[in-house]
C-alpha cells in the first residue's frame, strides 16, 4: 500500500502533467525516497494508483540508472567515471574504495552501510576526481579524503 | 587585436559557495527588467525578432540560431494549444559543467530566460528537464519558481497582461540521452528515452504532440540580457559573428580547472592560459576536446583558433559545450578514446542496430589494444567504425558524436596506436 506521505507527494506532481504516464518515473523516485528502492511489489503500487500497465512502468524504470530495482545499501556512494574525472585519477579512486568497502561496483558492502555506483559525469569536471554520497558532492578527492569523508557516514 | 571590454551578464549575480540571489536580491541586480519591458511594451514577435537579431546560436551543443527555431513555431489564433517550452538542464555530456554553474548561481535568471521565451513563442506550459544528480539545482530551482509565483512572474495573467504561464520542475533518472531533444520529450511523457524520428520537428509536434522548444540552460539565460539591453548591445559582446558572450570550462590537468565567462570568439590560448593558468607544473598540452566528450581532438597548432562555432568547426571540430577537457602528455590518448567509447556504448539508447552493437565493439578493440593485444587491421576496423558510426548512419546524433574523439584520436595521435600494437603494451604504464 502507498503510504499517505507517498500519495501526497505523487498527487502533487501529478498536476504537473497532462498524463498519469508522466508521473510514472517522478512517482517511482519518491517510492524509492521512502522505501530504498523500487521493489516488484512497489511497482504494481505505483502502475495501480497512476493506472498503468505494470510492464510499461517496469520499461522505464529499466531505462534509468537511478531508479534501483534492487535494494540497496543505507548510503549510495556514485563515482564519477567520465574522462575528466579518469583523467584526474578515478581508478586509483575506485579501487581504493574498493579496497575499503570490499566490494565491486554494483555491490552493497556486507554490513548494508555503502552500495558503490559508477556515475556518468556528475557535472563538477573542474574539482574532478569526484564522487557523490547521498545527495553530497564530494570533489579533489585523492587517498587521504577518501578514509574521512566514508568515516562520516554512519 | 581590438580586445572588448569585459562583460559577464550571466555571471554577474553568481558567487561561487554563496546562496544564489532570491528574487528581491536579482530584481535589484537589475533582474526581472527585460521581463517587465518585455509584457508590457513589446509584441511576442518583436521579442522573437530581438532574440533574432541578436545573433544567439543554441549553447546546448549543436549552435542552431535560436530566434530561428522559436520562429518554426505555428503562431496566431488557430496554432495549436497548448504549446511548450523547455529548458533542456540534463547536461550529461562529459566535462560540461556550466548549467549546473548558472542553475545553483542564479536561478532566477533562468526562469526569466523561460518566461521570455515561453512568451515569444505564446506557450503556456513550461518545463525544466534538469538531471537526477543536481540535487542542489533542484532545491534552489523550486524554491525560485515559488517566489516567482508569488509576485506573479508565473500563474495566471502575468503582470496584469493576457499572457499566462505554468512552469514545473522535471526531474530525471539519470541517462545522457535524455538530453538529445527528442528522447527528452518521450522521457518527459514518462516513457523510455529513445530519440524520436525527424521531422516532425518539436516546434511542430513536439511534447504530447504539440507544439514545443527545447533550449539549453545557456541559451535560455542569454535571454533575459537581450530583451533588457537590446540585439546590438549583445552583439557587441562578442570578439566574433556569434553574438554575446560563452561560459567556457577547462578540465584535466590544468593549474586551475573551472568556467569563465568571456566573449563569444575568445581565442582557445587565452582561455587555456590566462583563464585555466596553462597546465600544471610537469605536464605538457598534447591535445584537446574543444566542447566536450562528443568533439573531435584538437592539438597545439590550433592555439590561436577563436572558441565560436564557425573557427572550431573550420579547425576540425565543434565548439559543443564549449568546455575544454585537456589531454597532457602523462596521459595515454588511446586509452582516454577507451574512456570516452565506454562511455558512449554504456549510454546508447540501443535503439537502433549500428549504435547498440558498434559501439561496444569499438570499445573492445580499444581495450584490446591498451591491454596489449592489438592487431594491425584493428586500426582498420576502427576506422570502417568511424564511417559506420557516422552522420545519417544511425537514429540520433549519439553514435556519430561517438565517432568525433575517435576519428581525430586516430589522425593525432596514429603514433601511440602503433606503439601500443607494435610494443604489444601501453607505452605509458
Ligand atoms: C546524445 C545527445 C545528448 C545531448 N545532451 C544535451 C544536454 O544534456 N543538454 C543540452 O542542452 N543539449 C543536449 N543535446 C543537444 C540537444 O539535442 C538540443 O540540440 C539542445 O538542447 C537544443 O538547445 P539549444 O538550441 O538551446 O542549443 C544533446 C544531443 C545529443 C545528440
Ligand atoms: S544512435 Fe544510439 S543513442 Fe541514438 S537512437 Fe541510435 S541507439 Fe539510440
Amino acid at each position: 500500500m502507498l503510504s499517505t506521505e507517498e500519495i501526497k507527494a505523487i498527487d502533487a506532481e501529478r498536476a504537473h502533467y497532462p498524463t498519469a504516464q508522466a508521473v510514472g518515473i517522478e512517482a517511482m523516485k519518491i517510492v524509492q525516497h521512502h522505501r530504498g528502492w523500487v521493489s516488484d511489489e512497489s511497482l504494481r503500487e505505483i502502475a495501480e494508483y497512476l493506472g498503468l500497465s505494470v510492464e510499461s512502468l517496469d520499461g522505464a524504470a529499466t531505462f534509468y540508472n537511478l531508479i534501483f530495482r534492487r535494494p540497496v545499501g543505507k548510503h549510495v556512494i556514485l563515482i564519477c567515471d567520465s574522462v575528466s574525472c579518469w583523467i584526474m585519477g578515478y581508478e586509483q579512486l575506485r579501487e581504493q574504495l574498493q579496497t575499503e568497502l570490499k566490494i565491486g561496483l554494483g555491490e552493497t558492502t556486507q554490513d548494508g552501510r555503502f552500495t558503490l555506483l559508477p556515475s556518468c559525469c556528475l557535472g563538477a569536471c573542474e574539482r574532478a576526481p569526484v564522487m557523490v554520497v547521498d545527495q553530497d558532492l564530494h570533489g579533489d578527492l585523492d587517498s587521504e579524503k577518501i578514509g574521512e569523508i566514508l568515516a562520516g557516514y554512519e | 587585436m581590438n580586445r572588448k571590454p569585459m562583460a559577464t551578464p550571466l555571471t554577474q549575480n553568481i558567487t561561487p559557495h554563496r546562496e544564489p540571489p532570491d528574487l528581491k536580491q536579482y530584481a535589484q541586480a537589475g533582474g526581472y527588467q527585460g521581463l517587465q519591458r518585455a509584457i508590457k511594451t513589446l509584441t511576442p514577435q518583436e521579442v522573437l525578432q530581438e532574440v533574432k537579431e541578436s545573433n544567439l546560436r543554441g549553447r546546448g551543443g549543436a549552435g542552431f540560431p535560436t530566434g530561428l527555431k522559436w520562429s518554426f513555431v505555428p503562431r496566431g489564433d488557430d496554432a495549436p494549444r497548448p504549446k511548450y517550452l523547455i529548458a533542456n538542464a540534463d547536461e550529461m555530456e562529459p566535462g560540461t559543467f556550466k548549467d549546473r554553474l548558472l542553475m545553483e548561481g542564479d536561478p532566477h535568471q533562468l526562469l526569466e530566460g523561460m518566461i521570455l521565451a515561453s512568451y515569444a513563442i505564446q506557450a503556456e506550459v513550461a518545463y525544466i528537464f534538469l538531471r537526477a544528480e543536481y540535487w542542489l539545482a533542484a532545491q534552489r530551482l523550486k524554491k525560485a519558481i515559488a517566489e516567482a509565483y508569488q509576485v506573479n512572474y508565473l500563474g495566471k495573467n502575468l503582470l496584469g497582461s493576457t499572457f499566462s504561464l505554468e512552469l514545473h520542475l522535471h526531474t530525471s533518472a539519470g541517462r545522457y540521452i535524455c538530453g538529445e531533444e527528442t528522447a527528452l520529450l518521450n522521457a518527459l511523457e514518462g516513457k523510455r528515452a529513445i530519440p524520436r524520428a525527424k521531422p516532425p520537428y518539436p516546434q511542430v509536434s513536439g511534447l504530447w504532440g504539440q507544439p514545443t522548444v527545447v533550449n539549453n540552460v545557456e541559451t535560455l539565460c542569454n535571454v533575459p540580457h537581450i530583451i533588457a539591453r537590446g540585439a546590438a548591445w549583445y552583439q557587441n559582446l562578442s570578439r566574433s559573428e556569434d553574438g554575446g558572450t560563452k561560459i567556457y570550462g577547462a578540465s584535466g590537468r590544468v593549474k586551475h580547472p573551472g568556467a569563465w565567462e568571456l566573449p563569444m570568439g575568445t581565442p582557445i590560448r587565452e582561455i587555456l592560459e590566462e583563464h585555466a593558468g596553462g597546465m600544471k607544473d610537469g605536464f605538457q598540452l598534447r591535445g584537446f576536446l574543444p566542447g566536450g566528450a562528443s568533439t573531435d581532438f584538437l592539438t597545439e597548432e590550433h592555439l590561436e583558433v577563436p572558441m565560436d562555432y564557425d573557427s572550431v568547426q573550420a579547425a576540425g571540430s565543434r565548439l559543443g559545450t564549449g568546455s575544454l577537457i585537456i589531454l597532457d602528455d602523462r596521459t595515454c590518448p588511446v586509452d582516454m578514446v577507451r574512456n570516452l567509447e565506454h562511455f558512449f556504448a554504456q549510454e546508447s539508447c540501443g535503439w537502433c542496430t549500428p549504435c547498440r552493437d558498434g559501439l561496444p565493439w569499438v570499445e573492445k578493440i580499444l581495450l584490446g589494444i591498451e591491454q596489449g593485444q592489438g592487431q594491425p587491421e584493428d586500426l582498420e576496423y576502427l576506422m570502417m567504425h568511424t564511417r559506420l558510426l557516422g552522420p545519417g548512419h544511425t537514429f540520433c546524433a549519439h553514435a556519430p558524436g561517438a565517432m568525433e574523439p575517435l576519428q581525430s584520436a586516430l589522425k593525432y595521435f596514429k603514433t601511440d596506436f602503433e606503439q601500443h600494437i607494435h610494443q604489444q603494451r601501453c607505452p605509458f604504464k
